[in-house]
Formats: C-alpha cells, structure tokens, sequence
C-alpha cells in the first residue's frame, strides 16, 4: 500500500509538470491550429536563462520569476516574427518551421550552455516543516505550485475581459474582429502564455532529470500524449490527461518488471490508441449545434 | 455629405471579381436595405465595409477613409457587422457572447445597463443568459447576434439577412424589434435581404444589386409600389 501511494503522489508530482507541457501544446494548437513541436525546446531555453540568473547570484525564486516573464515575450516575440508570416502558408512549410525551432533552440542551449548535465536546485526547501515518507519535498512543492498556476491560468481565461476576447479569438476569428479583438495580438498572448507555463514546467522538471539541452525530449512526449489523452481542444482535459499520464506512467514503471524502460514506450502506445480508438480525446468536446 | 459613402467599389476574392463599381449611400439615421438574388454581391458589400474581402475603390464612413482600416478598427469606429450565419460564439454563453460584444468599451456599468437593455429587446435571451449559444433556437441566435452588434453601441449595423433561415412568425417578430431599435436609438442600419417585401416595409431606401452592380435605386415604398420592379426583380 505504501508503495502504491508513493507511486501514484510522485506520479501526480510528475504528471503536474506534463500538465503545464500539455496546456501549453493545447494553447498554441487553439490559438495556431498547430502542435507546437517546439514548446519542450522553449522550456528548456527558459530553464537555462533561470539557470543563467541564478549563476548571476539571483536568488532561485526571483530567476523563476524572471525567467517566466522572458519566456512569455518571447513566445510573444516568436509569434509575430515567425509564426505569423507563416499563417497562411501550406501546413507543411509551418510544421517545417516549428521543427526548425525545435533544432535551433537545442543547438543554441548546446552552443551557449554546453551539453554537459548540469545540476538544477528545487525551487523549494528540503524541508517543509514536516517530513513524508510518501512524497519528497520537492515533488510536493511541484503539485502545489503547478495547482497554483493552472488556478490562476483558468482564472485568467473565464473572469478576466482579455481572457474572454482570447477563446472568442480562438474559436471564431472572423466574428472576433467584427465586435473590435485584435485576433493577431490574442494568438501572440497565447503564445507568450504557453511559453510562460512551459518555462514553469521545465524549471520544475529540471530538478528530477538534470539540466541538458535534451531534457524535454521526454516530458514533451508525455506532455503530448497528455494532451491528446485528454483532448487536444479542452484545456482542463489537456491538465487532467497530463496528471493521468504521469500517474501510469509510474504505475507502469513500479509494478511491471523492467517496466522503468517501458515508460516511454507506454506513453507512445497510448498516443497511437488514442489517435486511433478516440481521437476527441477523454474530455475534447465534439460540439452541439442546433441551426 | 453621406454618413456611408461608396464609390466605384470593386471587391474581389482571389482573382474572382464579385462588384463591379457598386456605388451607394446611406444617410444619418437612415435605414437602407441593399437586395438581390443570391450571388448578386450583397455579402460582399458588407464584408468590403469590414474589410474582410479585397477591394478597390472609396469606402468613406463619417469622414473616415474605411479602406485603410482592418476589421477590427472599423468595429471601434461603431460599425456593428451583423454576419450572415449570425456569427456568434456558440461555445460561449448568451451572456459572454453580449460582454464580447461590447469588448471595445470600457465603463462596465453602462455595459451592464446595455446587458439589460438587450433583454428588454430580446426576453427570451434573458431566460438563456447562462446557455451556450450554440444550443439555441434559430430565432434566438439571431436575436442573440443583433443583441451582440447593440452592445458596440454602434453608429451604423450591417445586417446580412436576418431572416435566413427562419420561420415566418420569428421574422416578424425580429423585423419589428428592429423598428423598435430604430425608433429608440436611432441607429443607423445598412441590411442586406432575400426578403424583399419585409426588408422593403422597414427601409427608407433601397438598391437593387445584380451581379455586383446596382441596377436601381430609390425611396423604398416607390421600389416597393412599382409594378415592373417587383415583377423583374423581386420576384412576387
């Protein structure tokens, strides 16, 4: 029982982060109709310019800080230069330039940072003030401050004026400009705000696998796979696939002998099922319309 | 000088020419209607207003020159684009649809009272307020979109044929509250019909479009009383 409830609190610790990649997917597919190939890439940036700050002698929540907010104008910057002149473009030559991003960053983390694996500290203190044999401080730090940002992210789309103009961006273009949004400049917000909660994830996750430009190969997967496990068009689904994932994901890894070198493989066969037996995803919404 | 002014207007999609030098206006407070069959290019000349098609030619709205704005600017400058299909935002409730209306306004009490006053209009939207729009009934929806172009609190509406697509009893219904409208915000309206006969009875002009030019033009009861008109053109 024990184990159990240690595989399942780490799986939801690790599942947070693939919650934060998976959202992230799913705001730059609303807003650009896209999978975002290089949003664990962007992560991975934005943890090395934390890692950046903190060398600078920044205390680590300030280059959390920091670092987030580079990310969001960034992902802000990267729509307007190189995404949006692509928009109309066949879908080939935009895939072709989220790959090229993909490429780009990893080499330039390589050829700035170097290769080599680098420590990354936890966000949080070794000691909460009480000690679980179920759960580590850190992994406990990631639920609750991933918690916190998804809070803040829903709060931000369903109470807020900008929120509301964004899903109207996304979901209907056209009647967007004609009551006055600047669809343009909502798909560049959502691109900063994907961008932000990546970095979020990646800083979180760097702690567990080490800092290297290849980091997010990983988490990028499950993320992915959390997405489309919970729907590619709902938000919330996208955060609860992520959870599920990461929670199997350990399950397998715990429970089926040699089952730690299968994990990764799990999460490809659970993409392809989903693909193949339900493509909406457990919660996308398929939607109802009366004419 | 015209509040709408439009000259010599082309509009195009990719290399098909939909108008070919329309020309028309429309007064302050004036309602005009814009009819013709299908295909004639009545669409066209609204989205050409919202600068959603490519045009040539001089767009000209109370002194500015529209063919420089984008779609969203020309929304700020009050012109309200009821489109065809309604255009709401089915995913979105009743009530965010109307707050989305009114995205280029700030004073949230004067929003609300405009909330209201939209119910007023509109009663059956006030019993859905918390309804995805996608789930309503025709007739609401299209309530619900006129609803959503009042909140703009527009200078000038383009309706593209509010009656597509509905019975005959929740047209009229619809008709007279946009007279009602008309009467108590003296807004402007250019509306674009199928329905010659009700677009007739509301408008004060009208033109008649056919294959993106205007063939005919006037106060709308002589277009409405004219023998030859109604046979050639409308059809009834």
């Amino acid at each position: 029982m024990e184990l159990f409830l240690q595989l399942t609190l780490a799986g939801l610790a690790i599942g947070s982060i693939y919650s934060c990649v998976a959202l992230s997917v799913v705001m730059v597919y609303q807003a650009s109709d896209h999978f975002n190939f290089a949003q664990g890439e962007m992560a991975m940036f934005s943890t090395y310019i934390a890692w950046t700050f903190l060398g600078m002698g920044a205390p680590i929540w300030l280059s959390f800080v920091l670092a987030v907010a580079l990310s969001f104008l960034a992902g802000v910057v990267i729509e307007r230069l190189l995404v949006k002149p692509v928009e109309d473009a066949p879908i080939l030559n935009q895939i072709m330039v989220f790959i090229g991003l993909l490429v780009i960053f990893n080499n330039m983390a390589g050829w700035i940072w170097e290769f080599t694996i680098k420590p990354f500290p936890s966000l949080f203190p070794a000691d909460f003030g009480f000690k679980s044999s179920l759960i580590g401080p850190h992994h406990m730090g990631v639920i609750g401050l991933t918690l916190l940002v998804l809070l803040l992210v829903f709060c931000f789309f369903r109470f807020t004026r900008v929120g509301l103009a964004m899903r109207a961006a996304a979901a209907n273009p056209d009647s967007a400009r004609l009551v006055g949004v600047s669809v343009g400049w909502m798909l560049a917000l959502g691109w900063g705000l994907a961008a932000a909660i990546g970095a979020v994830g990646g800083i979180l996750v760097a702690p567990i696998v080490y800092l290297e430009p290849n980091m997010m190969a990983g988490v990028l997967l499950y993320g992915f796979a959390g997405a489309l496990l919970g729907g590619i068009t709902s938000p919330g689904g996208a955060v609860l696939g992520g959870l599920i994932i990461g929670v199997l994901e350990n399950w397998v890894g715990g429970y089926v002998p040699g089952g730690s070198e299968l994990k990764l493989t799990f999460a490809l066969i659970l993409i392809i099922a989903v693909l193949l037996f339900k493509p909406a995803g457990l919660f996308g919404r398929v939607v109802v319309k009366r004419v | 000088m015209p509040f709408l002014e439009v000259k010599g207007l082309n509009a195009y999609y990719r290399n098909t020419q939909a108008l070919f030098g329309l020309d028309f206006e429309l007064e302050e407070g004036s309602i005009t209607t814009i009819l013709g069959a299908n295909g004639a290019g009545k669409t066209t000349t609204l989205r050409s207003i919202c600068r959603m098609v490519r045009t040539e030619g001089e767009i000209r709205f109370d002194g500015d020159d529209l063919t420089s704005f984008s779609t969203e600017k020309v929304a700020r400058r009050g012109i309200a684009h009821v489109p065809e299909g309604r255009g709401t935002f089915v995913r979105q409730t009743v009530e965010d649809n109307l707050q989305l209306g009114a995205y280029t306004r700030k004073n949230k009490a004067e929003i609300a009272e405009d909330i209201e006053r939209v119910y007023s209009y509109f009663p059956p939207l006030r019993e859905r307020f918390k309804q995805q729009a996608g789930t309503l009934s025709g007739g609401e929806q299209q309530m619900l979109a006129i609803g959503r172009a009042l909140m703009l609190r527009p200078r000038l509406m383009l309706l593209d044929e509010p009656s597509f697509g509905l019975g005959p009893l929740i047209v009229q219904e619809i008709y007279s509250i946009m007279r009602q409208i008309r009467e108590q915000e003296g807004t402007s309206m250019l509306l674009v019909e199928q329905n010659a006969n009700i677009a007739l009875n509301l408008a004060d002009h009208a033109y008649l479009l056919e294959t993106g030019t205007v063939v005919m033009s006037g106060e709308s009861h002589i277009i409405r009383d004219d023998e030859n008109v109604r046979r050639s053109y409308l059809g009834y």
